[in-house]
């Protein structure tokens, strides 16, 4: 039954995955990332995306207090802010957050206050999704790695059944 | 790599992820020792403390000192360290600039394992 559940676990992941590629939120730098962790950093990627989040949520609070201001005219910051939101959404492959930067940073090159603001919208939006998806794809991880522990007991005293058999009685 | 040459490198990034992403992919690709440090001047007061580094990747934006000025004060200094710029820019001519800093090399981020094994390929002609 727990053998199932791993292996029932370990599709629930690949089909999300699966599915963060097909919609082109992820890219293959994601899989570079899952390469990276061994039994020396075995939690490498949730570490990363962790301070990504940490990261990407401050850059977008630093985005919003820029444009609500109506009397905004401080581009140059804001390139610098898309700039590093770029460059870490590459990092882990976070593909349709780093298009949507793209497209951020040619409204702020043009000095586009709407513009700018929409793709704000977008990117809020994006991250939200992406964040959620991630959560997930953590969670199912954890469960199948809590499924995968709880097998070794039983299969522990299956083996340790097998040698009383084969001890010799007695008198 | 040559066997039983313990290659020391660097990284020289104001992104936390960065550093993370960069210094595990040396670390997959053989080089065990690596620090990392979190602007340029950080890296120039390094190689002035008498530290050394067969390798430094070298962001380009960065706080304080950015990696351009970084990499031409290293050069002055006499480094010869192999100093690879790493840059998220897409401009050609900020690109071009920082490689007239004195870089042997600029890539693109993220790095990639082949960007990486390119890199080591190349320390270890320079080493030989």
């Amino acid at each position: 039954m727990l053998g199932l559940s791993v292996e029932r676990l370990r599709a629930d992941m690949n089909r999300l995955l699966a599915l963060l590629f097909h919609q082109g939120v992820l890219d293959e730098q994601f899989l570079q990332l899952q390469q990276l962790q061994d039994e020396s950093s075995p939690n490498f990627v949730s570490e990363v995306v962790n301070i990504y989040f940490h990261e990407s949520e401050k850059l977008l609070r630093n985005l919003r207090a820029l444009l609500v201001d109506k009397e905004f005219s401080d581009y140059k910051k804001m390139g610098t802010h898309l700039n590093q939101f770029m460059g870490s959404s590459s990092s882990i492959g976070a593909q349709r957050i780093r298009n949507v930067c793209v497209a951020f940073r040619a409204a702020s090159d043009q000095n586009n206050r709407p513009g700018c603001i929409r793709a704000l919208e977008l990117l809020e939006y994006e991250y939200c999704y992406l964040k959620n998806k991630l959560h997930e794809l953590f969670q199912i991880e954890q469960q199948r790695i809590l499924a995968a522990t709880v097998r070794y007991p039983m299969q522990q005293q299956h083996h340790q059944q097998q040698q009383q058999q084969q001890q010799p009685n007695n008198p | 790599m040559e066997e039983g040459k313990r290659v020391c490198a660097l990284v020289v990034d104001d992104d936390r992820l960065s550093q993370r992403v960069h210094a595990a992919l040396l670390r997959k690709y053989g080089i065990l020792e690596t620090e990392v440090v979190e602007n340029g001047k950080e890296a120039v007061d390094l190689f002035k403390s008498g530290k050394t580094f067969d390798l430094v990747i070298m962001d380009l934006e960065m706080p304080v000192m950015d990696g351009s000025e970084a990499t031409r004060e290293l050069r002055e200094m006499g480094v010869t360290s192999m100093i690879v710029g790493v840059t998220a820019c897409e401009v050609e001519a900020e690109k071009a600039e920082f490689m007239r800093a004195g870089l042997d090399a600029c890539w693109d981020k993220p790095l990639s394992g082949s960007a990486i094994i390119a890199m080591l390929d190349e320390l270890a002609k320079k080493l030989l």
